[in-house]
This record gives C-alpha cells, sequence and structure tokens, in this order.
C-alpha cells in the first residue's frame, strides 16, 4: 500500500482526528455525573470535603469540555472537507441523527456549562445543581446521538436505496439497530471506568505525595469503589457486544480471534503473529477449544473463520492486538480494583501499602487506553466497509491532493501532541494543588437579592 | 414519513435557519473573537478583565458555527461536500486555531503562571487566525471559488475586513462589559474600527454585482432597487449616527453602553441580509441552488420537526445565561 495514498492519508487523518476526540469525552460523560454525585452528596451532608472534591474536579472537566468541544468541531467539518461522498449517500440518515446530537445535547451543555463553572454564587443553590445535572444529561445525550449513528453504520437497519441514494424508512429501527444497545452501555461503563480510574490515579498520586486532605481520600475510596463495582458489569457487557457482533459481522469476531477456517473447536488464541499472506498464525499459543466456549458455549461450536470472507474482511492484526490490548487491560483493572477495594475496606485509605497507590497511579490513564484499542477494534473491524454492506470507504473519499492531506495531518499531530502534553501537566498540577488551585475573584458582581451561596467561603476569594 | 408541509418549501426553510445561524455565529463568537485579538492591547489584570467578559458565553457563542455548518452538512450535504473541499486549507487552518483559542481559555488559568504568557500568545493567535480565515473563506465563497491572482487579493482584502468587523464588534462588546478607563479605550477601539468595517463592508457591497449579472440585475433593476435602497442607507446612517454617538462621553450611569453593541449587531445584520439577498436562491454562486443541493424531503421533514421544537429552547437559554452574567465583568472565578 502506498504511503501517500490520499485514501489512507484520508483515513488516519480521521483516525488521529477521532481518537484525539474521544479522549475528553470518555472523561466528560462520566465525570459530568461523577460531579453531580459530590454535589449532592455536599448537598446532603453539608461536608466541605466533598465541595473540595468538587472544585478541584470540575475544573479538570471545564479543561476536558474544552479539548472535547475544540476537536469535535473539527469531526464536523471533516465530513465535507475529506470525506464528501458519505454525506451523498447516506446523508439522510446520518444527517437528522448528527443535527439531533447538535440540538438536543450540544447546546444544552455548552450553556449550562457557563452557569456550572461561573455560576456558583450568581445563582440559588438548586439551579446550580440543576445546571451540573443539564450538563452530565447533555454529555450522555450527546453519546447517544453519535453511538446511534456510528452503530447503524456498524450494522445498518431501517432503509431503502433509490437512485443510488440512502432513505430512511424506520426511524424506530434507525435508532434501535441491532449493535446499538450494546455498543452504547459498553461505551459509557468504558467512560465510567475511564473516570473512576483517573481519580483514582491522581488521588493516589496526591495521596503519596502529602496525605492530600479528606477530599483526596473520599474521592481515591468512591473511585476505588466504583471501578471495583463496574469493572464486571463491563466484561460481562463486552461478552454480549461480542456474541452480536459475531450475529451481526461474523468476519470482524473471526479477524479479532485471527481465526482463519470455519470449524468446530476453535482455539482461543492467546499469543500469535497473524499471517494474512500466508492466511496463517506464526508462533500460535491457544487454549484448545477456548474461542468455541465463550462465542457458542460449547466445546464443539462452530465458528465462521475469515477464509469465507476473502478479500472482503479487516485487516487481522490491528483487531487482534487492539482487541487483546483492550481485554489484557480490562483484566488488570479487575485485578487491581478488588484488591484495592478489599485493602480499603478493610483497613481504611491511610492503611494501603505504598506499593498499591504506586500500581493505581500507573492505572491512571489505562481507560483512555483500553478505550482506544476497543474502538480501533470496531472500527477497523468495519472495513473495508464504512457503511457496512453501503457504502465502501473507498468510494466516500474526496478529491484532495495528498500533498494537502498530508500537510493538514501533521499540523493536526503536532497541534494534538502539544497539547495532550500540557493537558497532562496541568492536570498533575491540578492535583498537586488540590483546592487551592487557582481562583480568582467573583467573576461578576453578585446580585445582591440573590440567595447567597450555599457553600462556605473557604477559599481566598 | 411524508412531509407534512409543501416539499419546495423545506429547502427555503433550512436556507433561512442556516442564516440565521451562521449570523448568529458571526455576531456572537464576534465579539469573542474581537476580544481575543484585542487582549494584545492590554496586559496582566485588565487581559484578565476582558477574557473574563468572554468566559461564560463563548462556548455557547462556538456552537452556532457548529449548528451553522451542521444544517449545511445535514440539509444540503452536495453543497456542503463542494465548498468545503474547495476551501480545504482555510477550513483545517480555522479549525487548528478555533482549537487554540478554545483551550487557551482554560490552559492560561491552569497552567503555571509561567506559561502564562504563552498561553494568551495563542489565545490572540487563535483569535486573528481564525477572523483571517473566515474572512477569506467569505471573500472565496463571494466570487464562486475563483483562483485567479485578482480573486486572492480580494479574499485576502476580505480577511483583513472581516477582521475589522470582528474587533469592532468585540470593542462595543467591551464598552456594554466593563467599565472605567478599559472602556474609555475600548470607545477608541470601536471608533478606529468602526470605519475600517464599513470600508470593507462598502467593498464587497460594490464587488459583489461587479461579478455577477444576476446578482447586478438583482440589485440595480427597478422596481427592487427602491424596495432595497434602505439597506444601504440605513446601514450608512447607522454608521455614522453611532459614530457620532461614540465621540459623546458615555452617560455617568452607563446606562447607554448597550447601544454601540445593538448597533454592531443589526449593522452585521444587514450586511448578511445584502450578501443572502445576492445569492438567494443560489449555495454556490449560479451553480447550484439550494433545492439541488437539498437533502430528501422526508429527512428534512424530521430534522424539521426537532430545529422547531429545540431552537426556540436554545435562544431561551441563551438569553437567560447573558441574563444570568448580566452586569459589569470583574474576575473569572469558578466560586
Amino acid at each position: 500500500m502506498d504511503a501517500l495514498d490520499p485514501l489512507i492519508l484520508a483515513r488516519i487523518q480521521f483516525a488521529a482526528n477521532i481518537s484525539f476526540h474521544i479522549l475528553f469525552p470518555a472523561v466528560t460523560i462520566a465525570l459530568g455525573w461523577a460531579l453531580l454525585g459530590f454535589k449532592l452528596a455536599y448537598n446532603r451532608t453539608k461536608d466541605g470535603a466533598w465541595m473540595d472534591a468538587y472544585r478541584l474536579w470540575v475544573k479538570v472537566f471545564a479543561l476536558s469540555f474544552a479539548m472535547g468541544v475544540v476537536s469535535g468541531i473539527t469531526m464536523s467539518f471533516q465530513f465535507g472537507t475529506n470525506w464528501p461522498g458519505y454525506m451523498e449517500k447516506v446523508g439522510n440518515i446520518a444527517g437528522p441523527l448528527l443535527a439531533y446530537e447538535v440540538l438536543t445535547a450540544f447546546f444544552l451543555e455548552a450553556v449550562f456549562l457557563g452557569i456550572m463553572l461561573f455560576g456558583f454564587s450568581r445563582v440559588p443553590n438548586w439551579v446550580h445543581t440543576l445546571a451540573t445535572f443539564l450538563v452530565a444529561a447533555g454529555t450522555t445525550l450527546s453519546a447517544f446521538w453519535i453511538i446511534v449513528l456510528n452503530s447503524w453504520m456498524q450494522t445498518p437497519a431501517g432503509y431503502d436505496i433509490r437512485d443510488g441514494v440512502v432513505h430512511a424508512t424506520d426511524w424506530w429501527a434507525i435508532i434501535f439497530n441491532p449493535s446499538m444497545p450494546y455498543r452504547l452501555t459498553h461505551m459509557l461503563i468504558a467512560s465510567a471506568l475511564t473516570v473512576a480510574f483517573l481519580i483514582a490515579g491522581m488521588s493516589a498520586w496526591r495521596w503519596l505525595k502529602d496525605g492530600g486532605g479528606e477530599g483526596v481520600r473520599r474521592t481515591l475510596k468512591a473511585a476505588v469503589y466504583a471501578a471495583a463495582l463496574l469493572i464486571p458489569v463491563q466484561i460481562f457487557v463486552g461478552d454480549m457486544h461480542g456474541l452480536n457482533t459475531l450475529e451481526h459481522q461474523p468476519q470482524k469476531v473471526a479477524a479479532m480471534e485471527a481465526n482463519w477456517d470455519t470449524r468446530s473447536h476453535v482455539p482461543l488464541v492467546l499469543f500469535a503473529i497473524p499471517d494474512e499472506e500466508a492466511r496463517t498464525n506464526h508462533l500460535e499459543v491457544a487454549i484448545p477449544s477456548g474461542a468455541s466456549l465463550i462465542l457458542k458455549h460449547e466445546a464443539a461450536g462452530v465458528v465462521p473463520g475469515l477464509n469465507d470472507y476473502r478479500g472482503d474482511h479487516p485487516p487481522v492484526a490491528p483487531l487482534f492486538w487492539g482487541f487483546r490490548i483492550m481485554v489484557g487491560i480490562g483484566v488488570a483493572m479487575l485485578a487491581l480494583s478488588w484488591f484495592a477495594a478489599w485493602t480499603i475496606r478493610r483497613r481504611g485509605v491511610d492503611a494501603m501499602p505504598r506499593w498499591l497507590a504506586y500500581a493505581l497511579v500507573a492505572m491512571t490513564f489505562s481507560g483512555w487506553v483500553a478505550t482506544l484499542a476497543g474502538w480501533y477494534v470496531t472500527e477497523i473491524g468495519r472495513q473495508p466497509w464504512l457503511v457496512t454492506g453501503v457504502l465502501r470507504t473507498a468510494d466516500a473519499v474526496g478529491p484532495v491532493g495528498s500533498a494537502m492531506v498530508a500537510s493538514s495531518l501533521t499540523l493536526y499531530l503536532a497541534v494534538y501532541a502539544a497539547l495532550l502534553t500540557a493537558y497532562i501537566a496541568v492536570l498533575y498540577r491540578l492535583a498537586r494543588l488540590g483546592k487551592a488551585a487557582p481562583a480568582g475573584k467573583p467573576m461578576f458582581p453578585v446580585p445582591a437579592v440573590a440567595p447567597g451561596p450555599a457553600a462556605p467561603q473557604e477559599e481566598p476569594a | 414519513m411524508t412531509p407534512f408541509i409543501d416539499p419546495w418549501w423545506l429547502p427555503v426553510i433550512f436556507a433561512g435557519l442556516m442564516g440565521l445561524s451562521i449570523l448568529l455565529y458571526v455576531i456572537l463568537d464576534g465579539y469573542d473573537l474581537g476580544v481575543g485579538m484585542l487582549t494584545r492591547l492590554e496586559k496582566d489584570e485588565n487581559r484578565d478583565l476582558m477574557v473574563a467578559s468572554i468566559g461564560p458565553f463563548w462556548d455557547g457563542n462556538e456552537t452556532w458555527l457548529v449548528l451553522g455548518i451542521g444544517l449545511l452538512l445535514v440539509a444540503f450535504p452536495i453543497a456542503h461536500g463542494l465548498i468545503l473541499t474547495q476551501l480545504y486549507l482555510p477550513v483545517v487552518l480555522m479549525l487548528v486555531a478555533l482549537i487554540l483559542r478554545g483551550v487557551s481559555f482554560e490552559f492560561r488559568a491552569k497552567a503555571p503562571p509561567a506559561h502564562k504568557p504563552h498561553w494568551d500568545n495563542a489565545f490572540f493567535a487563535g483569535s486573528l487566525l481564525t477572523a483571517l480565515c473566515q474572512g477569506y473563506m467569505l471573500g472565496a465563497y463571494v466570487l464562486g471559488f475563483d483562483q485567479s491572482l485578482a480573486a486572492v487579493l480580494f479574499c485576502l482584502l476580505a480577511a483583513l475586513g472581516l477582521v475589522a468587523g470582528y474587533v469592532f464588534v468585540g470593542a462595543c462588546w467591551l464598552i456594554y462589559k466593563v467599565e472605567g478607563d478599559l472602556q474609555k479605550r475600548a470607545v477608541r477601539w470601536a471608533e478606529i474600527s468602526l470605519w475600517a468595517t464599513a470600508l470593507a463592508m462598502a467593498i464587497i457591497s460594490i464587488a459583489t454585482p461587479l461579478l455577477s449579472e444576476r446578482i447586478f440585475d438583482r440589485w440595480f433593476r427597478l422596481p427592487e432597487i427602491i424596495a432595497l435602497l434602505p439597506i444601504p442607507i440605513a446601514s450608512a446612517t447607522l454608521f455614522i449616527g453611532l459614530a457620532i454617538f461614540l465621540r459623546r462621553p458615555l452617560r455617568a450611569k452607563d446606562e447607554l453602553s448597550w447601544v454601540p453593541l445593538a448597533v454592531a449587531g443589526i449593522l452585521f445584520a444587514l450586511g448578511f441580509v445584502g450578501i443572502a439577498y445576492s445569492f438567494y436562491p443560489y449555495l454556490i454562486a449560479d451553480r447550484l441552488d439550494i433545492w439541488q443541493a437539498a437533502a430528501s424531503p422526508e429527512a428534512l421533514s424530521i430534522i424539521l420537526i426537532g430545529a422547531l421544537f429545540v431552537l426556540p429552547v436554545i435562544l431561551g437559554y441563551s438569553i437567560l445565561s447573558h441574563w444570568i452574567f448580566r452586569g459589569k465583568a470583574t474576575h473569572l472565578s469558578y466560586e
């Protein structure tokens, strides 16, 4: 494959943009709800430690949200700049779904974020709590519409094709297409786990430095418990999602398992180097009948192999490895969160062994890696189709030349690398400063008649 | 589902909604970008204050761009592809600039103090580059994507013109949102940028009819010319009236500080109406009209239902947000 092929370049550019983008929604979707939880806990207990946690993590939220918004805008332009064939072919379905995302979710979160961030002393406490709720609901609604569209591209339903253009026939079938419920649940829990390990990791880092105070202990414990509760659910949902994929996109599962031939007693390949030329695996280490057991729940179960889809299946190696990275991280999350939850429950946060805290720090961004690996599996797994069975990726790419795409790609990558570095550096700075993180004077004068802020004025005003 | 109104009207309605979104974007994010460019002229406290004055609004304002481009994408998919592939380079530069502008808000307040000047630079550069790219795109769009040297020069002029326009509306925003010496300087900035904006609007208004016989006919034909005369006359009157207003000292209690902003908004709207009138019903000058470019009536109907419910709500809570953060800006705080 020519490295300067405009199709490959446009795909890499889209992948770069969406990979950078997904990092931030993965944080904000669940962090919005975590903030609402902190806020409600504070409203109930009037315990300042919860408000300390809120004040710290709302800054992380604001930063992540801004990164998500600006990188998301890039996406809406990129359909036109690089993939004009996409909207021409399936615009009648993708269009309304994207429009509903902007109309119902984007504005909701963008406007109430202002009140959530800067309105604490300008609006009554209940309005501030409501704004926090609306922002969390907005991010989740946004995820809903985007996952609906993505799932429709994986498992299209409710349409017919007239004069070469896709028309909607049944919106209910389009929205609740076969893979949507699984993908949505899997992604929402992935976001929750990303945030749980982010909070646990940063809190553990702070705890290792100087204990960090009650707010840090509180969030560390809450995050570890949340992770311990969610990870088994995620593994179960992931398994259901896999079975759904086997039903609707068997070639994707075959590539994930590096299974070449349709047969019974398919082994679960733990390690291998898949070779698409020779159509076999090298250095294979496998558990006999493992894949048949997982996918068909019996050792003799027949699982479709790649050779049934010759010339029409996704590249094998990225799926095989991407899937193993995701599952590997999932298993590590399970082991660590259960052990940490058990230790904290028995002995309390401050009696936690230091190595355990270091392990949590090491896993701070593990949710990002697992989320990206999972999305690479599902998106590369759809190839060579852009919309399964309807539109090939190669038929949607635009006329913009290689040199132009290569230069814009370089520019994006440079900006993204710089911003990601700055983002992570600022996260650690905020965690170090904790509740003493930069706080200015009130932004706009508090109206004299408005009810005063419910929070004690702990920070220097 | 079957369209619930005559399918002929659907593209017209969507062109109207898209135009409204883009106009609101240009005015609302226009003041954000203008303030962003003007931060270069101030330091420390005052710069923080200027950033604080747009802090709670910029995100919602930028969303009108997403909606405008989103409507182009979903209602006129063919035009979206044609326009954006033609404008590839300015679009990419604008997106990078918008990214820099947007994240600098957060980073300048949260990064170590030593890094703050760098993020201030990124904020300024992002605002400036966004304005330049949008102006360039406006010029290229008006010319129907002509690539000749003269066309490129015209686009560069349009880029500078939009920078002037955004600085103008940004200065008007500051007159409304700040007090004291900074407000006095904002008046001065508005006075200067007002004339640059008037010049740019005049040049684009004269150039557009000369480029296309069809547009020339639409403007200089009886009886339309009589019906249209109020647009240039109103614009000229408002420019001159505002210039006179700005020379007078602001009332002691600052009651009329909203006037320049309102006038700037009306001027942008008049300019927009002029361009829209010249082009309608074409999305790409004399090549592609809104019916040729539109998505299927079924798809448009289902979007329209949502839009009719949601747009008034969006307008409502945008106004709510401006009301909650009414009054003079002081400093940015999460309290």
